[in-house]
């Protein structure tokens, strides 16, 4: 498989820089230093021809320290490749750094994060809600927000 | 228990500006239920006359908690819940769904069912590009060209009927395999339908192609550069019809892919009218995939037969303890999926559906993620609306074909 040499060969080349570094089901993963992330991604984008981020999310590991895991996914338009970068905040200092100024598409995803897990991304001006709606309590994916809870309603919705 | 109503909420939403300083600007809201739109998405826009000079757009309105609900279910029990992202194109959700759990355990599906869902993801790109198409020329005025393609549509609907008992949400899907089998007859009614295709959508061709209405509505409207296209995470038609062949059906072949024959159709400059025509011409590639397909498609078992995850059959159930006991446990506790995560995308109608599943052995999934394709375009649609018409946010919005139900989740 082509997209299994390009993937060693990508390995080799990030190993360095990361915590750790395997490719799994197709997609290189990579575990990074949290203030890593902008470099590692201008790396991606400008030497290694990453140019559609495509989503960026994050995992809560309630109960494990650093809790939080945020995951970002590149592609490669060129290459045909994908490589997963994973980094772990903090509870008490849940940010990150925004990938706004490499990629338009982070705008949206990164208030999407926000909302759902309360992870600030440093550098994104615009974390309103998206999904959610303003004056939302809490950040419903985090494992310890009750399913059931109801929130304050808008007035007007009465 | 109802918590006290907060008295500083006047609006659930923030707009990005309510008014541009030094300028002389109206600023009105559009939607989330606007008569001239589909899908329930709210556009702030700050207008010069009626030249949109900034928007703001805001989704979230079908918001239902999907990747919460997730986490509280087994994994076969998410099947009909991943019908409701994109409800165009259900099977393509289902499949998708599938494939990344199949991934995560390793299961290699029969050859049957990989010929059978390739067939049937290009069917229900028929049924959603036809709908995206439709919705366009009757937000546009064309009544009759959207008539046509929705009978067309029905014909395709029914048709799943039959195949899966439901006309919209199939939840056909299954973990290492299908529901069922083709009924009998099945094959010689697609055909039919086919050449049905042929003509509905050769009338839709005749009508809209060279009319002067539509080109002046949809040409140089919404214009956008490929690099653009991927600086904000557009895949799928919207990226191609910049001219960018990137496909992930011909670049990381998945299912049968890899053994057909097809084109990537491409645009020229990535306007209104050029996403029509990419899937006007995708709609055409897929028909031919099907046509290939149908020759293509073996005898066999539909399902892997694997215990872990595959439901032993009724007869079975009723009539040996073994069976039973396999049926009592991945329904009361769920098929135990391997700790691991996958991250799958499919080229969904829309364009890279992608579903990050996370799991820790149990019969739940830790979390899912769905990468959406609605929501991504939305965050970028802005980039589309500002600095044409007001009444071009019909047409450029109509073009994106936002699914509210996979953008929101």
């Amino acid at each position: 498989m082509a997209s299994q040499a390009i993937l060693g060969e990508l390995k080799e080349k990030l190993a360095g820089g990361a915590k750790s570094a395997c490719v799994s089901h197709g997609v290189l993963v990579l575990e990074i230093d949290p203030a890593a992330v902008g470099a590692t991604a201008l790396l991606l984008r400008d030497e290694l021809g990453f140019d559609l981020l495509l989503d960026v999310t994050a995992v809560d590991w309630l109960g494990q320290t650093p809790r939080f895991e945020v995951v970002h996914h590149f592609y490669s338009t060129s290459r045909f490749v994908r490589v997963r970068l994973k980094h772990r905040v903090p509870e008490e200092d849940p940010t990150s750094e925004s990938l706004t100024g490499l990629y338009g598409a982070a705008r949206y995803m990164e208030r999407e994060c926000h909302d759902m897990y309360g992870i600030a991304f440093r550098g994104n001006p615009d974390l309103r809600p998206i999904l959610l709606y303003e004056g939302f309590l809490g950040h419903p994916l985090r494992k310890d927000y009750p399913k059931e809870r109801e929130q304050p309603l808008v007035p007007y919705r009465r | 228990m109802t918590e006290p109503v907060s008295e500083k909420l006047p609006n659930p939403i923030r707009p990005a500006f309510d008014r541009i300083e030094g300028e002389e600007l109206t600023v009105v809201s559009i939607g989330p239920s606007h008569p001239a739109t589909h899908g329930t998405i709210q556009i702030i826009a700050a207008l010069d006359g009626e030249k949109v000079v900034r928007a703001d757009v805001h989704c979230g309105y079908l918001h239902r908690g999907f990747e919460k609900e997730c986490e509280d279910h087994t994994w076969h029990n998410l099947i009909p819940y991943v019908d409701r992202l994109n409800y165009c194109s259900a099977l393509i959700n289902n499949f998708a769904y599938c494939g990344a759990v199949e991934t995560l355990w390793g299961i290699e599906i029969t050859p049957r069912c990989r010929y059978l869902r390739t067939l049937l993801s290009e069917y229900a790109r028929i049924a959603d590009h036809v709908t995206c198409i439709g919705a366009i020329f009757m937000e546009l005025g064309a009544m009759t060209p959207f008539l046509y393609l929705m009978t067309l549509r029905d014909y395709i609907y029914e048709h799943l009927a039959n195949l899966t008992g439901a006309r919209i949400t199939h939840s056909y899907g299954r973990i290492g395999g299908l529901a069922r089998d083709l009924p009998d007859g099945w094959l010689e009614r697609l055909e039919e339908i086919l050449r049905e295709y042929e003509v509905f959508v050769g009338r839709a061709h005749a009508m809209m192609d060279r009319n002067r209405i539509f080109i002046d509505r949809t040409r140089g409207v919404g214009v956008l550069t490929t690099a653009e296209a991927l600086d904000w995470g557009f895949t799928g038609p919207i990226l191609r019809s910049t001219g960018a062949p990137r496909d992930l059906r011909k670049d990381t072949p998945y299912l049968a892919y890899a053994e057909l024959d097809f084109e990537v159709p491409v645009g020229i400059q990535g306007d209104n009218y050029d996403r029509y025509y990419v899937r006007m011409r995708e709609m055409d590639e897929s028909v031919r995939m099907i046509r290939q397909l149908v020759d293509l498609l073996p005898e066999g078992p539909v399902n892997v037969g694997d215990h872990r995850c595959s439901f032993p059959e009724k007869r079975l159930v009723y009539s040996e303890i073994e069976s039973l006991i396999d049926h009592f446990k991945l329904v009361m506790e769920g098929p135990r999926a391997p700790a691991g995560e996958v991250y799958v995308a499919h080229e969904a109608s829309n364009g890279e559906l992608g579903f990050y599943v996370v799991g820790t052995g149990d019969g739940r999934p830790y979390k899912i993620h769905v990468r959406a394709p609605s929501f991504v375009h939305m965050g970028g649609m802005h980039r589309l609306l500002e600095g044409y018409q007001l009444a071009d946010v019909v047409a450029t919005f109509g073009s994106m074909n936002m699914i509210g139900g996979e953008c929101d989740r």
